[in-house]
């Protein structure tokens, strides 16, 4: 049978499966929404802005696995969403965006809302498509989702001009699909893996150092296993938060520049370290010069071979899918001989435990101000540990992964890579709509939620009873901290005067808002929000200690073991 | 170093923006690039010269595999192999200086391919060294245009790039 390319947009979604479809509609896209219209397997999230519906597509992808989707018009409706899709990029989110484009006629003429959205997003998708026969259309949009999810995963467009949603065309949406400029590595490397067991087995002072690729492979089942027949100390990278048990007591909390003293000391004292999809970030290592002060052998396992030596040279690379990997590797130190040095073992645990001594996360709470961290924690407990949790980007997000520990991965969703101010409460949304049944909650700052907040509207209408707590510090708090901290005290800009009161703003938008002043009132707010108002999107407005610093801190250029810690100041 | 990378990618619109946007993305530097479809019309063969360390030129190869429409990357220079270039140049060529722009032209194993009563259009390939010198060997004030393709490189023998 014939079918229109806007008939054939929506019968490859449900062909696909997908539940929901994230979008805001306008010309170039209103005959995908008369389809969209007609039909009832999957369901339309309309938005507030476009920003949000890929922030909420990508957040709904990062705590399910599933494909996140969204919609957009032309022009506008593509530059609103570059943002939603870098943000999915540099965490390597997948997701599929759908673009409309004016017609093909009119490619180039700088028509009504058109905009070189292939140029536009080129930089950050994993790839792009322009669709230019309605007979390409249903193996684009295979491709797309092929794409996203296989390999490193990412988000991909797929652009569709108007002429092309009313041309027609018999559809045919293959099952599966090969392209030869595409082979993504599965299996790792056996006598790379081989050599890995061997170091591991002969370390003295070895670490796991595991990222998001332990979360977005879901390999962390098997980072726990091998982590415990090895007895080995384990750090999280902000992104890989959950993806090994954080009450764990091979845990040493997360690393990098706000990491714990002994995840960070660890890490640079290591003789042998084994990273597993993580990426040496300049926010993970510090100062990389300084990092290779200190000799160790590095194991490096991660589906993208341009990841392995682009900032640290390895010594052992080893590509591949981290749960095939992992697998192998535990596979092969059952038949090896040897065992972990069990003596060498027990000196570096010793040395860690120091460390641990430290404390650095310890902070005092007063009777009179509340501190930022303390509202975290008291999150943590009534929660049970069990939340979902979404940030936005600031000192909040510092704190909230600090501070609430991940026991289960895909549960704590933040901006890692491109520290994306606005994602926390379309966020927590696109959590919500993967996982109807979840308790989410959403740290932020009283800076980050004015980036979204229209999307309060977007949770009236699909009852969308999430918690915000917004450590409202009046700062735009992370920048307050820098200018503190390298630039004499000098408050350029950061100070965020003229706030809206929230409550009456939640209020407005037909939630429920509550102001918490003091630290006593911290716990039953929460719980009233959580208990009593279950059902209800709630908004928070935690009044914070103004000039709360986060510690521990690496400063930028400086390397681990040069923290700066609370006690210092 | 100097480092020839040969690329073959899907001959699809866009592939050469994809290309072209990674190396000034990333801040690496080309030399020069070439690009023209192939024997199979469904393929595009793409021919860089990039100066970088090891570890660069180690990222760009890696990079660039990691591009969807490429289907394979090799650094040429890694072994046996050979350059090319065209390049042609319009000399002014009047009295007697006609006659010394043939005599070069022969030594240099060039071509004349255009003639008129003041002017010579001079066909010249070979490594970019052999084009340099030749323009040097002629005096300057003659050289009125020239327009060099940029390096093609092939590998020697049974080196072969071949989907
Ligand atoms: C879109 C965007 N613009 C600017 C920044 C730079 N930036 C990083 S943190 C921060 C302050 C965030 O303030 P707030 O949301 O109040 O959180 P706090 O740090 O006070 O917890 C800014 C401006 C950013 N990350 N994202």
């Amino acid at each position: 049978m014939q079918l229109t390319g806007a008939e054939i947009v929506i019968r490859c979604l449900q062909e696909e499966k997908v539940e929901y479809v994230f979008g805001y509609p306008g010309g170039s896209v209103l005959y995908i929404y008369d389809e969209l219209f007609k039909q009832d397997k999957f369901k339309h999230v309309l938005v507030r802005h476009e920003q949000a519906a890929v922030h909420a597509a990508d957040a709904y992808s990062r705590s399910s696995n599933k494909i996140g989707v969204c919609l957009v018009t032309s022009g506008p409706g593509v530059t609103n969403a570059v943002t939603g899709i870098a943000t999915a990029y540099m965490d390597s989110v997948p997701m599929v965006v759908i673009s409309g484009q004016v017609p093909t006629a009119y490619i180039g003429q700088d028509a009504f809302q058109e905009c070189d959205t292939v140029g536009i997003t080129r930089p950050c998708v994993k790839h792009n498509f322009l669709v230019k026969d309605v007979k390409d259309l249903a193996i684009t949009l295979k491709k797309a989702f092929y794409l996203a999810k296989t390999g490193r995963p990412g988000p991909v467009l797929v652009d569709v001009p108007k002429d092309i949603t009313i041309q027609k065309c018999e559809f045919h949406y293959p099952k599966t699909i090969s392209m030869r400029s595409y082979n993504p590595v599965v299996k790792g490397h056996t006598g790379q893996i081989k050599k890995a067991v061997q170091l591991l087995l002969g370390a003295k002072r070895p670490v796991i150092y595991a990222g998001g690729g332990v979360i977005l492979s879901d390999a962390s089942e098997r980072l726990a296993k091998l982590a415990h027949s090895l007895g080995f100390p384990v750090t999280n990278t902000l992104m890989g938060l959950g993806g090994y048990p954080s009450t764990d007591g091979q845990f040493l909390g997360m690393l990098g520049m706000h990491g714990t003293v002994e995840a960070n000391m660890a890490m640079q004292n290591c003789d042998v370290l084994l990273a597993i999809g993580a990426r040496f970030d300049d926010r993970v290592i510090g100062n990389p010069a300084h990092f290779g002060e200190v000799a160790r052998k590095i194991i490096h396992i991660d589906i993208d071979p341009s990841s392995i030596s682009k900032r640290v040279k390895v010594d052992v690379p080893i590509v591949g899918n981290l749960p095939d990997v992992l697998d192998e590797i535990l596979h092969q130190l059952e038949a090896a001989d040897g065992k972990p040095d069990a003596k060498a073992l027990a000196t570096w645990w010793k040395q860690i435990e120091e460390w641990r001594a430290k404390k650095s996360l310890n902070y005092k709470q007063g009777k009179d101000i509340i501190m930022p961290q303390f509202v975290v924690e008291t999150l943590y407990e009534v929660t049970g540990g069990d939340a979902y949790v979404t940030s936005d980007v600031g000192q909040h997000q510092m704190w909230a992964a600090q501070y609430y520990k991940f026991d289960k991965p895909r549960r704590w969703i933040n901006s890692g890579g491109l520290g994306t101010m606005g994602v926390g409460l379309p966020y927590a949304m696109g959590v919500k709509f993967a996982n109807p049944k979840a308790t989410v909650a959403c740290i932020t700052g009283e800076g980050s939620i004015q980036m979204n907040i229209q999307e309060l509207s977007t949770c009236k209408q699909f009852h969308l009873p999430v918690k915000i707590l917004c450590l409202n510090n009046g700062y735009l708090g992370m920048v307050r901290q820098w200018q503190e901290m390298f630039h004499g005290n000098r408050y350029a800009e950061s100070y965020v005067d003229a706030l809206p009161d929230f409550v009456k703003l939640a209020e407005a938008y037909g939630h429920v808002g509550i102001r918490v002043t003091k630290p006593a009132d911290v716990e039953p707010a929460i719980r009233e929000a959580f208990v009593k108002h279950k059902n209800d999107l709630v908004f928070l407005d935690f009044l914070t200690d103004k000039t709360a610093n986060v510690f521990p801190m690496v400063a930028a250029g400086k390397g681990l073991s040069e923290m700066i810690l609370a006690e210092d100041l | 170093m100097r480092h020839i990378i040969s690329i073959l990618i899907e001959n699809e619109s866009g592939a050469l923006s994809r290309v072209s946007g990674l190396f000034s993305a990333r801040g690496y530097n080309i030399e020069s690039l070439t690009v023209a479809p192939t024997e199979d019309p469904s393929l595009s063969r793409m021919t860089i010269v990039s100066i970088g360390s090891n570890d660069i030129i180690e990222q760009i190869t890696k990079q660039l595999n990691k591009l969807i429409e490429v289907v394979k990357v090799v650094d040429l220079s890694e072994a046996a192999h050979i350059e090319r270039e065209l390049m042609l140049v319009k000399l002014r060529a009047t009295g007697k200086d006609r006659e010394e722009i043939k005599r070069i032209s022969d030594i240099f194993r060039g071509r004349i391919i255009d003639v008129t009563e003041s002017t010579y259009v001079i066909e010249l390939t070979g490594n970019g060294a052999k084009l340099d010198a030749f323009l040097s060997a002629i005096e300057s004030s003659l050289i009125l245009e020239t327009v060099r393709t940029g390096v093609s490189g092939i590998g020697r023998g049974d080196r072969i790039l071949k989907v």
